[in-house]
């Protein structure tokens, strides 16, 4: 797409909702450009780039006014929705925003529905949330707005979210996320918690992963491996001796 | 009975002709969705029990049928006597016997149920004579109203499946995409694209499976015509669909149907349902060895869905968003193979193109806009209904010639057409062509027909107000210049409405409305500030009496208004017994007096006064 193309002439432009994990959708509006042809007559069209296919003899303007208007417009609609989201902040003062124009959203949560995290969680399989309700009722959550059934705890949509919205919690060894709870494998070696059972479960079966492999947690299996590692080279300095 | 040949549907169509015999009498009772509301299905159901027990000579039970909308909704409760046309109008119950045992046995009129024209007040028998439908012209709309909806012998006997008849037998796809192409048919659906050249596109991509899709999920307030279609003529729909199917080279075919529209789901499945049985739908049609099948796709009503990309994936199943087309539809559509998907109207014209040619459809209407338009007419209009006219017609003789006028003689301020999306244009463009190129020119657009008139008691703002709010709660949510650009736009009108508002609001709004239009996802969005643009650009004067001077001249604003009671109050205590808030105080035959301090202004006592005697300043 034109957005790969743009970033990789190290042309920087701004794009919330893109991840090369995920397909793109255009949700932010963000990567938007002005594009024109030679034989267009002059006349010019804004697209997501994340989306527009890369075409031969296409004249792209990344930083023409009306993409800044556009850019700056969308960012001070989401200050104003997201007022506390320290992303959005950021970014509208790079473009010269500090204060919204429009009224400001006092429950606004800093959600930038981007999908991103519903998006991940197709990717992985899993579909457990996803957009419910429409307009500005639109919010991201399970079926019928309780915990998802379908879960796993796998942390994947908080690690992706831009704005950092999706609460969650390891205490105790159980992992809270989306209103469910998750007991989480301990290593037995080690007893520091390593993974969900249900993620573990999940991985296993999908990616064919050996029953045992979340026994131990990856640090005391390195320290096995260097445990055996120092085993056959003391063995072999031994024999040389 | 399997119609297996075109020798068949031929030699049917006769015997369904005589069946019908156009000299014999009938009653014509319409179960369009207004005349329902008032009632016409048991004014149905009276008058099989009358014709019953009556034993009327050459009056059989068959003689009373059940019709689809009639169109002039504002009249209905609506009864028709065939062959003579007569036309009798707010039908109720009590009347039946009546009507049987004079006008069907007697050949009697009863008068009090005529027509009575809105000037002159001369009564007017035969529908046909009344000017709301003299002035019109029905192609789409040919059989609704005039057929029983769940006969498929009644739409055979007007020429149903003859064009389909001819095309799979006397006709190459190609020749069909090319008729259409030079009818000049384009979507009916609001966007206006030509029909030939998506039909075109599609057939030739190559590709295993195509599907041919039709648009049943009008939503704009006030839009009742495809609703009226698929419940009062669904073999049309079929029909156009499968000669569509044909052209393109498709073996399935959906048509998406809004929740909201019951009867529309049921009758297009009765008609799907006995054309597959006659043979005229489904595997080798008409045993001409073209096979092709519809299924019904029922939508939950959002309004978005009835964007391109949105319903196929609603149709697929998934979140009715739209997709960033690109790539468009006709390519890449449902279950991504090529997709041909157009409005209910658009593949009722298609049969009638067929049977009367191209030429003859590209010789109506307008050289760019050709064919007819069905509008629905609502808003305060006098004949509030459904019609169909030919491209090209002026509003003013849309509204003043079949709608009769302005309600209570009033004065016209603005007509809004094109739906949420669409603008409102002022009476200085009464006299504007309808068609797809002027109405956009003017900042407004055809879309799928609706059209709401208002009268000077209208706060243009408000209107503003109204359909942005609409779109607000329809807008899908995916795309942030939509679902937050139009809410701010949105909160910053009724703020205006409110006396909130400051003049450089407006040019805030003019940008971000900029914005929006051009940014947005898919069509609703980018349509989104219309309702704002248009007004604005007629009606500027409006918005700023409410700014700078915090006054509503179309007197709707509540929170800029007063209610008043003036000398001309008799004491009648009307406006006293409706006051929910026991605002007004006074004696009979006293005036009355009205304490500002408890008035919240619902406006009810400006509702009963019969006196004139309410102020609204």
């Amino acid at each position: 797409m034109l957005l790969a193309v743009i970033r990789r002439q190290g042309i920087d432009i701004p794009a919330l909702c893109h991840h090369e994990a995920i397909e793109p959708t255009g949700n932010c509006r963000l990567c938007t450009v002005e594009i024109t042809r030679e034989n267009w007559g002059g006349w010019k069209k804004y697209v997501t780039s994340c989306l527009y296919p890369v075409e031969e003899g296409l004249i792209v303007n990344t930083h023409s006014e009306p993409v800044m208007q556009i850019r700056r417009t969308i960012l001070d609609l989401q200050l104003a929705n997201c007022p506390n989201a320290e992303l959005i902040q950021e970014l509208a003062a790079e473009y010269g925003i500090h204060e919204t124009s429009y009224e400001k959203q006092p429950e606004g949560d800093n959600c930038i529905m981007c999908y991103a995290c519903t998006r991940i969680c197709e990717v992985l399989g899993c579909s457990a949330i996803s957009p419910v309700n429409r307009g500005h009722d639109k919010v991201i959550s399970g079926p019928f707005g309780e915990a998802p059934p379908d879960c796993i705890g796998c942390l994947a949509c908080a690690q992706i979210c831009p704005t950092d919205v999706i609460p969650w919690s390891d205490k105790d060894g159980v992992r809270t996320i989306w209103d469910k709870k998750f007991d989480l494998v301990a290593c037995k070696k080690c007893g520091k918690t390593i993974i969900t059972r249900e993620f573990a479960d999940f991985l296993i079966e999908r990616r064919k992963l050996p029953r045992e492999y979340f026994n131990i947690c990856d640090d005391c299996k390195r320290q096995e491996l260097a445990d055996k590692m120092g085993g056959i080279i003391s063995q072999a300095e031994e024999a040389a001796l | 009975m399997r119609i297996d040949s075109i020798d068949k549907l031929n030699r049917w169509r006769e015997e369904c002709r005589d069946n019908l015999g156009a000299h014999k009498k009938k009653i014509m009772v319409c179960l369009g969705p207004g005349c329902l509301a008032g009632g016409s299905d048991e004014i149905l159901e009276e008058f099989i029990k009358v014709v019953s027990d009556r034993k009327i000579k050459g009056v059989s039970v068959e003689a009373v049928k059940k019709t689809g909308c009639h169109g002039l909704c504002a009249r209905g409760p609506l009864v028709v006597i065939e062959p003579e046309g007569i036309f009798y109008s707010k039908v109720k119950k009590a009347h039946v016997a009546d009507i049987v045992d004079k006008t069907v046995v007697k050949g009697e009129l009863i008068d009090k149920l005529l027509y009575a024209d809105e000037t002159s007040g001369e009564k007017i028998v035969d529908y046909r004579k009344i000017p709301f439908y003299a002035r019109q012209k029905k192609i789409a709309l040919r059989n609704v109203g005039q057929i029983d909806p769940d006969s498929l012998e009644d739409y055979v006997a007007r020429d149903g499946y003859a064009a389909l008849a001819r095309v799979l037998t006397g006709m190459k796809p190609q020749e069909v995409i090319d008729a259409v192409t030079a009818s000049g048919l384009r979507g009916r659906g609001g966007g206006g694209f030509p029909a030939g050249r998506k039909w075109a596109t599609c057939a030739k991509i190559d590709s295993d499976v195509r599907y041919v899709l039709c648009n049943g999920d009008e939503g704009d307030p006030g839009a009742f015509m495809d609703r009226c279609i698929m419940e009062g003529d669904p073999h049309t729909v079929l029909e156009g669909m499968i000669i569509c199917a044909y052209a393109v080279g498709s073996g399935q075919g959906y048509i998406y149907v809004r929740e909201e529209y019951p009867l529309a789901v049921i009758n297009l499945q009765k008609a799907i349902e006995a054309a597959r049985e006659c043979g005229l739908l489904g595997e080798n049609i008409l045993g001409t060895g073209f096979s092709f099948d519809i299924g019904i796709s029922r939508g939950g009503g959002a309004f978005v869905c009835g964007e391109s990309s949105a319903l196929m994936k609603s149709v697929a199943g998934e979140i009715g968003e739209p997709r960033a087309k690109y790539i468009r539809s006709v390519v890449r559509g449902l279950h991504d193979k090529p997709t041909v998907l157009n409005n209910v109207e658009s593949y009722a014209n298609v049969p009638v193109i067929i049977d009367r040619g191209a030429e003859w459809f590209a010789s109506i209407g307008t050289e760019k806009s050709t064919g007819t338009k069905a509008f629905s007419l609502a808003g305060k209009v006098n004949n509030t209904g459904l019609i169909e006219v030919p491209m090209g017609i002026t509003l003013r003789e849309i509204i003043y010639d079949i709608g009769g006028g302005i309600q209570g003689g009033r004065e016209f301020k603005a007509v809004q057409t094109g739906g949420p999306s669409g603008g409102c244009l002022p009476a200085e463009k009464l006299d504007l062509s309808v068609d797809f190129d002027t109405l956009t020119e003017a900042g407004s657009m055809m879309g799928s027909g609706g059209m709401i008139v208002m009268d000077d008691r209208t706060c243009m703002v408000d209107v503003a107000r109204y359909f942005l709010k609409f779109l607000v709660d329809e807008s899908c949510g995916k795309c942030v210049p939509c679902r937050e650009g139009l809410f701010q736009l949105h909160r910053m009108c009724e703020r205006i409405c409110e006396g909130r508002a400051e003049e450089k609001d407006l040019a805030i709004m003019r940008d971000l409305s900029e914005v929006i239009h051009r940014a947005s996802l898919c069509g609703l969005g980018q349509s989104g500030p219309n309702p704002f643009l248009s007004t604005v650009m007629y009606f500027e004067d409006e918005y700023l009496a409410h700014i700078r001077d915090r006054k509503c001249p179309g007197k709707v604003c509540r929170e800029l208004i007063t209610y008043d009671i003036n000398d001309k109050c008799t004491g009648c205590l009307a406006c006293i017994s409706v006051c929910p808030v026991d605002a007004i105080t006074g004696e009979k035959k006293k005036k009355h007096v009205l304490n500002q301090d408890l008035c919240t202004k619902c406006g009810s006592c400006y509702a009963v006064c019969t006196y004139d005697a309410i102020d609204i300043e």
